[in-house]
Order: structure tokens, then C-alpha cells, then sequence
């Protein structure tokens, strides 16, 4: 008989240190938020009567007509553009279907800096134009790109993607056979289409749009640079300008205002995806083949907005920066490990919590866990201007109180642990990005299913080997897009950054934004071009998961 | 890790008194049956009746409230002791398969045999590849593989280390009835060959009867009884039994004797006593086969609805008493619904309960 005393277990309670940790994580990340929250109840009558006499219609005005016209901008690229590539056969529909996502790559500043240095004054149209007429300033009107009207043309050029993968998706989704019922029951293919087809994907359209408006609300480089006062910009100036911290937390608390009330409207729009979806397969779709003259101008309308959002920037951009662009070599070595290498210890971080808090979630079947879990990824929906200030206060004070904690005790005087360090930057960072790599860990943790863990027990494995030979294996490749995700999105980030990098510790995102705003646009061009190369990794991987799951959703249909 | 030698065979497996449940919710309550050498088993019930929590206790995958699980007489759970459930040379097969998805045919089924030689273990996968009928696919990858293939090899998987016994959570769930069909003679024959114990969990009573060789029937976390498929059909021990196994109808009645009742249809007689007293209502199970169509009785119905089974007619009849009942009538017997048919009791048995 086999010796079963060491391999039995007792059956009390053990302590529990990942449900431990997922609090303890959870609690960590929510400070910045509790912090913002906290600093707007603080606040007296008297700074909000100020605000509200001199600048808070303004934010409130520019931030409206900007959600307003990037969400109609997007909305009138993204939907047919999805349509016509899902529905519909023309030339060049493969090749479009996956390259308008390209603009996703480029973030809303690089885009604005780009487009201010083809289209200001001294620029190569204006220069052309003059050259051309012989006109002289003032002589002739240009459209003036440093504008509320130029701030919503960029972002919509760069965020009409997140319509256009929602919408596509939704499109894919629709059977066939709904849309051959319809027209069995008198429609005629164009009303079937506002009747049918575009109802069906409304859930998917309006989280397309939240996602854009959101980014949105959170962009600064854009609208800074344009000049539009917005409440990310307000929040920036009132608390550098001015050194005010109640006073920014209560225009970020307003911020915080329209983000939640863009979640809501996205949490509704998604539980009416699960009422839409039914459970039926696919059917091998027909597509409206689209041949001549239609089929070119379809082409060409789907290529419009890769052409401006993607391929005149990024030549320009490459152009700048391989023949006109004055940065020294050595410099631009430092500034692109310091933003590769910081990327890099961000999105270990944010993929090590991510495993942590999913291995959580998978073996405990416990309240307090899962909403851990889902307050750990509420930091996305958070602009990084609300997380910067949401960081740096509550650091500060950490490190005043232990400065003085020092000098009592022993006189020595020490300087900033926390704030002004990278570990401020880091906090932020993974507060911002927790939510995309815990959504890329989880989904692979899912398709582990919990069966399989009990497979290996019952031929004989240790919970040990259970996760050295099946989850590690099983896993690799979505911690890997989890890790790529994160590196991108810290590499384009701005506003936390620039609040929070040390003194001189300058990064590619950082350094184009200086260097721009000394309209030394051209000299920008190659750590702009740097991080929109980058940050094609995974708009590539996106596109080639979303052909994958097409033919996946083919073969299955065969079977 | 303590390595897994082939095992002797499972003499008998007996549970006590078993009480599982999550905080202090008992989801299984008491439950307590024996399992032999060489047989089946089957617990048979409706959804969340606590089944596959029970067969879950057994692989060691639940801890015990109260009660013990012992193998051959040692205690593999008890409430002070779980062995943990690679020590327990128990194998399961899953509902959901649960195979490896990054890992050959050959490596899954060899995934338990990690302690044996490489050339034993080669022997054994490509025995048991020829056994389910899928030689030459050892290095095909599972999403290859259809439903019911994927099934063989999550068998072949789960029986390749020879555990002492088979768990299996509703094996054939996923599967087309036709597959089923065919499934389970085969599994049952593979099971024969390895001379291994099995118990299968499943709400389907006709894969229960073509599986097991005793099943047990369980509701709301209760065995209610333990027996052959022969005694669970036609000597029910409860109400649920009576009701969930096959079809049937309660009808009432009042004992009128040591071995008779009076009902809608006449005095019945059986062939043995019952045991209630004179004058008990009760509720006496009537199966389809039991009542015949018969033109000469004096007992008539109007039938609702009715069935076409090609050898025979399966038709609703509602008696004076507004009752429903089945009635079985070969299918020379066309008749119309809302027309009346005669009605005769045939039964040899009598199963009824305190009502």
C-alpha cells in the first residue's frame, strides 16, 4: 500500500495570499482615483465660483464640440468603411480591410505636430501656394490647422478605427440568413441595411464610439498644442500654472464626470450586445460584388482615410527624418532606451499583477476578489492627466513625511524617494495600463478551462506540474501580447509622463512634444516616426487576429 | 511527486454518509453507496441535483462536510483528510474533453504515464490508440480531431496510467445521439477489456441503462435509490424515482385489500402485498405499457393527443376524473383525438406511495 501521509492534505482553512495580494493590488491602484475624489470634496465654494466665472464654460464648451465632431468623424468613416469591407467584394477590399486600422498606430499629437509642419505658414502647401501666385500673407485665407476644427479632424483621422473594429466585427457577426429573411419579407437591400444591418451593430457601434470618445477626453498633445482649452489642458495649467491642487482635482473631477458617463452608455450599449447575439454559426457570407466604376470608388473611399491618417504623415514624418531633421545621434540613443527601457519594466509590471490578480480570480470563487479585479482595470478609463495628479499628491506627501521622519530621527536630509522618480512614472503607468493586460491575460486564462487543471491532477500531476506543463505552454502567447500591448501604449503616452519623469529624464514621447512646442516640428520627426513604427506591432497583431478569426469562424461553418 | 505504478484493481469502493457543499451549503446530503469490481456505476439525476459534485468529492477535487470515501479500506476522504487527487489512481473524463490543445494525441494520452519507461509508455499509447479505433493519429493535434474522436482519446487519456477506477461527467453530453449510440457499447466493451471500475454522471436515464450496471438516482443533492436499471424502472423506492424514470402517471387510489386498490380504472389487483393499511390514499404509478387499449373494457377515456412510434400508438387519454394518462395501442389502433377508446389495467406490480 502506497504511504499516504505526505501526500494528503488537511482540510483547514490555508491562508490565502492571492486573494491577499488581489485586494492589497486593487487598493493600490484605486489611490489615485480615491485621491482626485478626496481633493474634490475638499474644495471650498470660493475656487469653485472662480472656476466657474472664468474658465469652466470653455472646457466645457471645447470638450462638448470636440467629443461632438471626432464622434461624428468617426462615426461617418468607421461604420461604412466596416460595411463596405464586410459586405461587399471590390478591388483591394482584403488589403483595405486590415490597413485601415494603420492609423491606430500613430498617436493624436504625432499626427498634429505632422500635419502643422505640411500646412502652417512655412510649410511645403503654403510655400507651393505663394511660389504658385505670386500671393503674400494675408493676401489669400488658408485653412488654419491650430484649431478646434483642425484638433477634431486629427483625432477623428486616428480614432475612426475603434468604429471601424467594433462596427466590422459586429457586421461579420450578422448572419445571412437575417439579412435574406428581410428581404423575403419586402425590403429592398437598402432599407434592409437601416432597418436590419445597422440596428443589429448599433450596441457595437456606440462602444466604438465610447472608446473614441474616451480617448478623446484624455488627449492633451493635440489639443495643447492647438491651443483649444479642454479640460485635460485646463487641469495641466491650473495645476502647474498655478500650483493648485484643489483646484485641479475639481476640473478632474469633472473630467471624471463625462468619463463615467460614457461607461455607463457603454455598459448599457454591451449588455444589449449579449440580448443581440444569438447563437447561430455564420453562414459563409455572400458579399455584393462591387465591379467598374462603383468597385473604384468604393476603393477609394476606404482608402481616404488610411491616405491621410497614416501614409502622408508617415512619409512626411520619414522624410523629415532621414533628411532634414537635426537631432544628434547620440542623444536620440538615449532618448529611445529611456522610453524602450521604462516601456519595457512597465509592462513586466503590468503583466506581473495581471497573472496575480487572474490566478486570483480562477481560484477563488469570492466576492472581494473579483471586485479587486475590477477596480484594478478601472484606471483605463482614466485620462493620464487625472492619473498623473492622482499620483504625484499622494507621493509627495509620502515623501515630505518620511523626509521629515529622517531629518527628526537622525538629521540627515534625504531627497524624493517616490515622486520625481520613475517609480512615480511606473505607478502611473500601471495604473493607466493594468485593464489592457489584465483583458489579454484573462482571455487566455479562460481558454484554459478549469477541466483541464483537473485532467492533469487525475492522471497524476502536482498542482505544480499542472501549471509547468499546461498553463505555462498554454499562456505564453497571450502574456507575450500583453506584454507588447503595454510597452506600446506606455511608449505613446504623454501627459503622465510628462508630469511625472524626473528631472532631465526625458523620453521619445516627451522629447517630440518639447521639440514641438518650440515649433521645431521637423527635428521631432524622428522620435515621432520611431513611435508610430513601434506602435504598429500590435495593430499588426490585431488585424492578423481578426483574419484569423474569420477563417476560424469559416472552418467551422465547413464542418 | 510520488509516482503512479500500475494499480491493482478497485475490489470495492463505499461511501458514507457523504456531505459536500461550499459554506456551509450542503449541495450533496449523506450519500452513501457501495461500488464492486468490474462494475458500472451511474449517478443518474436532473441538473444541479449534486451529481457532478459528488463524482468531483470522489476524484478528491471537493473536501468532505461530514462522512467518508474509502477505496479497498483505506479512507482516501474523510473530513479531517483529502488525499489530493494525484495520489488517488483515479482517472475522470470530462464533460467539456479537456484535452491539451498544445499537445499531440500520443503526448495527451501519454500526459499520465510520466513514470513509466519510455518504451512501456509507447506500447501503452499505441494500445490504447488501436483500442479506440484512432490508430495512425497519434500525432495529429486535438482541434483536428471531431467531437466524438476527441472523446475516444479523452478516454484512452484518462485510462492510460490503469486507475483503479473511471469517473466519467457526462461523457456523451457534447455528442449527436447517433455518436452516442455508438459510443457507448464501444466504451463499455474498452472498459470490460481493462477490467476497470467505472462511474458515470449523466441526466439521460437511456445512456444510464445502456452504461451501468447499477445506477444510482440523486435530487436536490439526495440518492434516493441505489439498484439495476431493471429496479429503478419497475420498483421505484420514491415518488421522484417513480416520476423521473421512464415514463409515467400517478393515479389516485384507495387500498382496498392487502394486495388491491380501487382507482379511476377499476380494482386493481397485484401479485403481492403492498403493505398499507385498508382505506390509505395513495398515488399508484401507472407506466404506458400498462394500460392497454381495449374495446370490450368498461372503463373508457377521450384521447387529447396522440404519437405515432410506427410499431405502436402512443396516445393521451383523459379519464372521467379529468386525469391524463398514457396509453400504449398497436398501431393497427388508429383512432382519432376526441374520440373515446376502452381502457384496461395490466399490472403485475403494484408501486404506489402515501400520498
Amino acid at each position: 500500500m502506497v504511504d499516504l501521509t505526505h501526500s494528503s492534505s488537511a482540510n483547514k482553512p490555508k491562508f490565502n495570499w492571492l486573494k491577499v495580494a488581489a485586494i492589497f493590488i486593487a487598493a493600490t491602484l484605486s489611490l489615485p482615483i480615491l485621491v482626485v475624489l478626496v481633493n474634490v470634496l475638499m474644495g471650498d465654494g470660493d475656487v469653485w465660483r472662480h472656476l466657474y466665472q472664468t474658465v469652466l464654460a470653455d472646457y466645457i464648451q471645447n470638450s462638448l464640440l470636440l467629443m461632438l465632431g471626432v464622434g461624428i468623424g468617426a462615426f461617418f468613416i468607421g461604420v461604412p468603411c466596416a460595411w463596405l469591407t464586410s459586405m461587399c467584394d471590390f478591388p483591394g477590399r482584403k488589403l483595405l480591410s486590415w490597413a485601415l486600422l494603420l492609423p491606430m498606430a500613430m498617436p493624436a499629437y504625432i499626427i498634429a505636430y505632422t500635419y502643422t509642419g505640411i500646412l502652417d505658414f512655412a510649410g511645403p502647401v503654403q510655400t507651393f501656394i505663394r511660389d504658385l501666385t505670386g500671393w503674400s500673407y494675408g493676401e489669400y485665407w488658408f485653412f488654419e490647422v491650430r484649431s478646434l476644427g483642425g484638433a477634431i479632424v486629427m483625432l477623428t483621422l486616428v480614432l475612426y478605427p475603434y468604429v471601424y473594429l467594433m462596427s466590422r466585427a459586429a457586421f461579420l457577426e450578422q448572419s445571412e440568413n437575417t439579412l435574406e429573411v428581410s428581404r423575403t419579407l419586402g425590403y429592398s437591400g437598402r432599407s434592409a441595411f437601416f432597418k436590419l444591418a445597422l440596428p443589429l451593430a448599433r450596441p457595437a457601434i456606440v462602444t466604438g464610439l465610447t472608446l473614441v470618445l474616451m480617448e478623446t477626453l484624455a488627449d492633451y498633445g493635440t489639443v495643447q498644442y492647438f491651443g483649444v482649452n479642454t479640460f485635460t489642458t485646463g487641469i495641466l495649467r491650473t495645476f502647474y500654472g498655478f500650483g493648485d491642487v484643489v483646484a485641479a482635482s475639481q476640473l478632474a473631477g469633472i473630467l471624471l464626470l463625462f468619463v463615467t458617463v460614457l461607461i455607463l452608455l457603454e455598459r448599457y450599449s454591451r449588455h444589449r450586445i449579449r440580448y443581440h447575439a444569438s447563437g447561430l454559426k455564420k453562414a459563409s457570407s455572400r458579399r455584393i460584388n462591387l465591379t467598374g466604376s462603383r468597385g473604384v470608388l468604393t476603393c477609394a473611399f476606404c482608402l481616404f482615410p488610411i491616405f491621410f491618417g497614416f501614409i502622408i504623415p508617415v512619409s512626411v514624418l520619414a522624410y523629415w527624418a532621414a533628411f532634414k531633421a537635426e537631432l544628434p545621434d547620440a542623444r536620440f540613443a538615449q532618448l529611445a532606451w529611456n522610453s524602450l527601457y521604462l516601456a519595457g519594466v512597465a509592462a513586466m509590471i503590468a503583466v506581473i499583477l495581471a497573472l496575480v490578480l487572474s490566478y486570483a480570480i480562477r481560484l477563488n470563487r469570492d466576492r472581494s476578489v473579483s471586485a479587486s479585479v475590477g477596480i484594478a482595470g478601472l484606471g483605463y478609463a482614466l485620462p493620464g492627466t487625472i492619473i498623473a495628479i492622482g499620483t504625484i499628491v499622494p507621493l509627495a506627501w509620502l515623501d515630505h513625511r518620511i523626509i521629515d521622519l529622517v531629518k527628526y530621527y537622525s538629521g540627515e536630509k534625504v531627497g524624493l524617494i517616490f515622486s520625481g522618480t520613475l517609480v512615480a512614472l511606473l505607478f502611473a503607468y500601471t495604473v493607466r495600463f493594468m485593464a489592457v493586460s489584465l483583458g489579454a491575460v484573462q482571455n487566455g486564462l479562460g481558454k484554459i478551462k478549469p477541466s483541464m487543471d483537473m485532467a492533469g491532477r487525475s492522471l497524476g500531476m502536482s498542482p505544480l506540474k499542472v501549471l509547468t506543463r499546461i498553463h505555462i505552454p498554454l499562456l505564453k502567447g497571450s502574456v507575450l501580447t500583453a506584454l507588447l500591448i503595454v510597452f506600446v501604449d506606455v511608449l505613446k503616452e504623454l501627459p503622465a509622463t510628462l508630469v511625472l519623469r524626473p528631472f532631465n529624464f526625458n523620453t521619445l514621447a516627451v522629447r517630440a512634444y518639447e521639440l514641438a512646442a518650440d515649433e521645431r516640428l521637423i527635428d521631432a520627426a524622428p522620435a515621432s516616426l520611431m513611435i508610430v513604427l513601434v506602435g504598429l506591432a500590435p495593430v499588426i497583431l490585431l488585424s492578423r487576429s481578426i483574419s484569423s478569426r474569420v477563417e476560424h469562424s469559416k472552418v467551422e461553418s465547413a464542418e | 511527486m510520488t509516482p503512479l505504478p500500475p494499480h491493482e484493481t478497485l475490489k470495492e469502493m463505499t461511501l458514507t454518509k457523504v456531505t459536500v457543499g461550499y459554506d456551509g451549503n450542503a449541495i450533496v446530503k449523506e450519500a452513501s453507496f457501495q461500488l464492486r469490481e468490474g462494475q458500472i456505476g451511474c449517478l443518474l439525476g436532473p441538473s444541479g441535483c449534486g451529481k457532478s459534485t459528488l463524482l468531483r468529492a470522489i476524484a478528491g477535487f471537493e473536501s468532505l462536510m461530514s462522512g467518508d470515501i474509502k477505496v479497498d479500506g483505506e479512507v482516501i476522504s474523510s473530513t479531517s483528510h483529502t488525499v489530493s487527487p494525484e495520489h488517488r489512481y483515479i482517472g475522470m473524463v470530462f464533460q467539456d474533453i479537456a484535452l491539451f490543445p498544445h499537445l499531440t494525441i500520443a503526448q495527451n494520452i501519454a500526459f499520465g504515464l510520466s513514470t513509466w519507461t519510455k518504451e512501456s509508455a509507447q506500447e501503452r499509447v499505441d494500445h490504447l490508440l488501436s483500442l479506440v479505433g484512432l490508430s495512425g493519429f497519434q500525432s495529429r493535434y486535438p482541434h483536428s480531431l471531431s467531437g466524438g474522436q476527441q472523446q475516444r482519446v479523452a478516454l484512452a487519456r484518462a485510462i492510460a496510467p490503469k486507475p483503479r477506477l473511471l469517473l466519467m461527467d457526462e461523457p456523451f453530453s457534447g455528442l449527436d445521439a447517433k455518436l452516442r449510440e455508438e459510443l457507448v457499447p464501444d466504451i463499455r466493451k474498452i472498459l470490460q477489456h481493462e477490467k476497470m471500475s467505472a462511474l458515470l454522471v449523466t441526466h439521460d436515464q437511456m445512456e444510464a441503462f445502456a452504461m451501468a450496471d447499477q445506477v444510482s438516482v440523486m435530487d436536490a443533492g439526495v440518492i434516493h435509490q441505489t439498484g439495476s436499471p431493471y429496479q429503478i424502472y419497475h420498483e421505484p423506492e420514491t415518488h421522484f424515482v417513480a416520476g423521473f424514470i421512464g415514463h409515467g402517471d400517478f393515479l389516485s387510489a384507495t387500498v382496498c385489500g392487502p394486495d388491491c386498490v380501487h382507482s379511476d380504472l377499476g380494482t386493481i389487483r397485484g401479485d403481492l402485498d403492498h403493505g398499507f393499511a385498508d382505506n390509505t390514499e395513495v398515488d399508484l404509478l401507472i407506466r404506458p405499457d400498462d394500460i392497454l387499449h381495449d374495446d370490450d373494457s368498461e372503463f373508457v377515456g377521450v384521447i387529447v393527443s396522440k404519437l405515432f412510434r410506427g410499431s405502436h400508438f402512443l396516445y393521451r387519454v383523459k379519464l372521467s376524473s379529468e386525469k391524463i394518462v398514457y396509453c400504449f395501442a398497436s398501431s393497427h389502433h388508429n383512432h382519432l383525438v376526441g374520440q373515446e377508446i376502452g381502457l384496461s389495467v395490466h399490472l403485475d406490480h403494484l408501486v404506489m406511495f402515501p400520498r
